[in-house]
């Protein structure tokens, strides 16, 4: 078989994207309108904000850390975004893409220089920050809400205008995705953070630089949910002190579905992106076959356990495979001089850190 | 940090000096009906924090226990209107809490997925099962006799009807970790697994029982909920996840596992309520307090990172120089 085709079958983004295109077709066939000039646009409008947010959370999650905090920095960089350009009606739409990001960078910043220079946990240094966050940002609101009107004209038509049919928030969404996932695959900093996630005092012993890394992909991800916060301030066209609460655990879900694996060490930003498109489409396209709507979030939940019981038994199957080729290996070699490194290395095999290495 | 001022001392010193200062600055704050409002808002993160800090304490996790406790408070409601016994909606909703923490047990121990996944897939699908039972519909006409529990206190005492639920469960609890063979295991297991594993401990059996245990619990939590607001509505105990998780970690347990006490958890949710009340007392704005929640959490886990890093490095200094000085 075609090795590079046994390899896109292989890996977790193939499965996703033919759950997507399933969902997408039968949602298609039992109402037409669903995929119509308008409901493509509004589905990918809705897909962008969780996307782009999944983007970043997939840097942190592959080093084995997670950044519960997005929602309050999408909530604060909505709002400080929106303050900054609030009653300009100029062209201001960078100005506040910019404020906005610098806000995620900053964010970004202080949960990972606690994270990589006290060593502290990631879950309870961002659940801290985002109390934090989300307290400093509804002082700052302080019960106040931006509205559309005092927004310019070109953050709002940001939000409902596109280019190609594609709305002008996902773009921004699948500009950062490319950039992030080239990043990922080719950079040796790239590379790096699966390492440090795969084994991290190994990552040590042979001289990643872990702190730094570490930093780099808290200031992603707080980048991204920085930018996320300017995506939701176009999208609904304002920002009040609830912005963005909530939002850390679905964007957790929407790259655990795509395949970025929980304690690190895998998963792409393609399939993080297919995941978060996966999760919105299945909620929009419910509500596109009159499903009640209640139902959207228990069959989220569901589909991310399907999601990571799949991957397990492929995991498993893919282990005993692998011992199977080993013990025919020894076998055939039986006889022989023993062999005892391979043996080592055979039982290393058992363990959690080279199983990403026989999932990959 | 030294071995007198662990942090499970520290957080109880917290208490007592907050209770203090409060009663001093503020006469309402000590005042008996404060205290039944303190002890009736944190009610519900209470009884969660209990099992949960066994769970933190294995190394595992369950972000869905405020979903558990709403479709535990749903279920109440539900079970009232179509039995109407209380007895049996009371049983249902118990019940339901068990089945929940069954089914993130056996992911988790049977299948050998991740907690913190498992739970939040979970946490999505028990809130939509919520949606599911109640709609948009709120079940509001629970006895009186009953939903007088919620809110009203004990005669003659200040203290609400929850007050000997927490205390009884708070020292169950309290008792198993520490005096107790399993408790022994807990903390076993979460110093090492593996070692665990070979000392003979049934490692997936104990996890799946604090799974269960956490369901249960956390189904109390959802009817005691429900009492409190006289109503079950399917976005009840919405969030409370964080804020249990978050206490427990104030109160000194490992988010590694295999460290912690139950009376530092106990003494950090009635730290984390009492500052809650005497600031709103003082008329701070509910955001700042959420500031401070997210700060104190902070600070639990980097004081003693700097502590410790600031004794060692005085210990290396003392060294150079008792070396230096022939």
């Amino acid at each position: 078989m075609n090795g590079g085709l046994r390899r896109v079958l292989a890996g977790r983004e193939a499965p996703v994207a033919g759950a997507l295109v399933v969902v997408l077709a039968v949602t298609t066939a039992v109402n037409p309108r669903f995929l119509s000039d308008q409901g493509r646009f509004d589905l990918l409008v809705a897909i962008a904000i969780t996307g782009l947010m999944a983007v970043g959370q997939t840097f942190v999650l592959v080093m084995r850390h997670v950044d519960l905090s997005v929602g309050s920095v999408l909530g604060l960089s909505a709002f400080m975004a929106g303050s900054a350009v609030r009653g300009d009606t100029g062209g201001s739409l960078l100005v506040a893409l910019l404020v906005g990001v610098v806000v995620g960078v900053v964010a970004g910043l202080v949960n990972g220089a606690l994270v990589a220079f006290l060593r502290l946990p990631a879950l309870v240094v961002t659940l801290g920050t985002l109390y934090v966050f989300q307290g400093v940002q509804a002082l700052l609101t302080g019960g106040t809400r931006i509205n559309a009107d005092q927004l310019p004209a070109s953050v709002v038509s940001f939000g409902v205008t596109g280019f190609l049919g594609v709305p002008w928030l996902m773009w921004v969404c699948l500009l950062a995705a490319a950039v992030g996932g080239v990043f990922l695959r080719t950079r040796r900093s790239g590379r790096d953070l699966y390492a440090v996630g795969s084994n991290p005092p190994a990552a040590e012993l042979v001289g990643i630089p872990v702190a730094r890394r570490t930093l780099l992909a808290y200031m992603v991800s707080g980048a991204c949910a920085g930018g996320a916060g300017v995506l939701f301030l176009a999208r609904f066209g304002g920002v009040d002190s609830n912005a963005g609460i909530g939002y850390e655990l679905p964007v957790v879900a929407a790259c655990v579905v795509g395949g970025v694996d929980i304690f690190g060490g895998s998963g792409t930003v393609l399939g993080a992106l297919l995941g978060a498109m996966l999760l919105k489409t299945m909620g929009v396209s419910l509500s596109a076959l009159s499903v009640p709507e209640f139902w959207q979030q228990a069959i989220n939940g569901l589909l991310l356990l399907v999601a990571i019981t799949a991957d397990r038994i492929v995991l498993l199957r893919r282990e005993r495979s692998a011992r199977v080729e080993a013990a025919r290996h020894r076998r055939e070699h039986a006889g022989a001089v023993p062999d005892p490194p391979r043996d080592g290395a055979d039982r290393a095999g058992h363990e959690g850190a080279t199983t990403t290495e026989v999932v990959r | 940090m030294s071995r007198v001022l662990s942090w499970d001392r520290s957080v109880f010193v917290l208490l007592v000096v907050t209770v203090a200062v409060g009663a001093v600055i503020d006469p309402d704050f000590a005042g008996g009906s404060n205290l039944g409002f303190v002890l009736q808002d944190i009610g519900e993160i209470m009884l969660i924090a209990l099992p949960m800090t066994f769970l933190i304490m294995t190394g595992e996790i369950d972000l869905s226990v405020a979903s558990t406790a709403a479709l535990a408070g749903c279920v109440l409601g539900w079970a009232w209107q179509a039995s109407g016994s209380m007895a049996v909606a009371v049983l249902a909703a118990v019940g339901t809490g068990v089945v929940c923490g069954a089914v993130n047990g056996f992911l988790v121990t049977r299948l050998g997925l991740g907690s913190l996944a498992v739970t939040i897939g979970t946490l999505g699908l028990y809130r939509g099962l919520c949606y599911a039972l109640l709609g948009d519909t709120t079940v509001a006409d629970f006895p009186a006799g009953w939903t007088n529990l919620g809110f009203s206190s004990i005669p003659g005492t200040p203290l609400p009807y929850v007050t000997p639920l927490l205390v009884v469960l708070a020292v169950a609890f309290g008792v198993v970790l520490h005096l107790t063979r399993t408790g022994r295991w807990v903390f076993a297991v979460g110093q090492s697994v593996e070692a665990a594993r070979f000392a003979g401990i049934p490692v997936a059996r104990l996890k799946f029982r604090l799974f269960v245990v956490t369901g249960a619990v956390a189904g109390l939590a959802g009817i005691v909920y429900d009492l409190r607001f006289a109503s079950a509505r399917p976005d009840g105990a919405l969030g409370f996840e964080l804020a249990v998780i978050a206490s427990v970690l104030f109160g000194g347990v490992s988010i590694f596992g295999g460290v912690g006490t139950m009376w530092g958890v106990v003494s950090a949710v009635l730290f984390l309520g009492s500052v809650r009340s005497l600031l709103q007392l003082q008329g701070v704005p509910g955001n700042a307090l959420t500031i401070i929640t997210g700060g104190l959490l902070l600070a639990s886990v980097v004081i003693p990172v700097v502590a410790q890093r600031w004794s060692a490095f005085r210990e290396r200094r003392s060294r150079v120089l008792a070396a230096a000085t022939p």
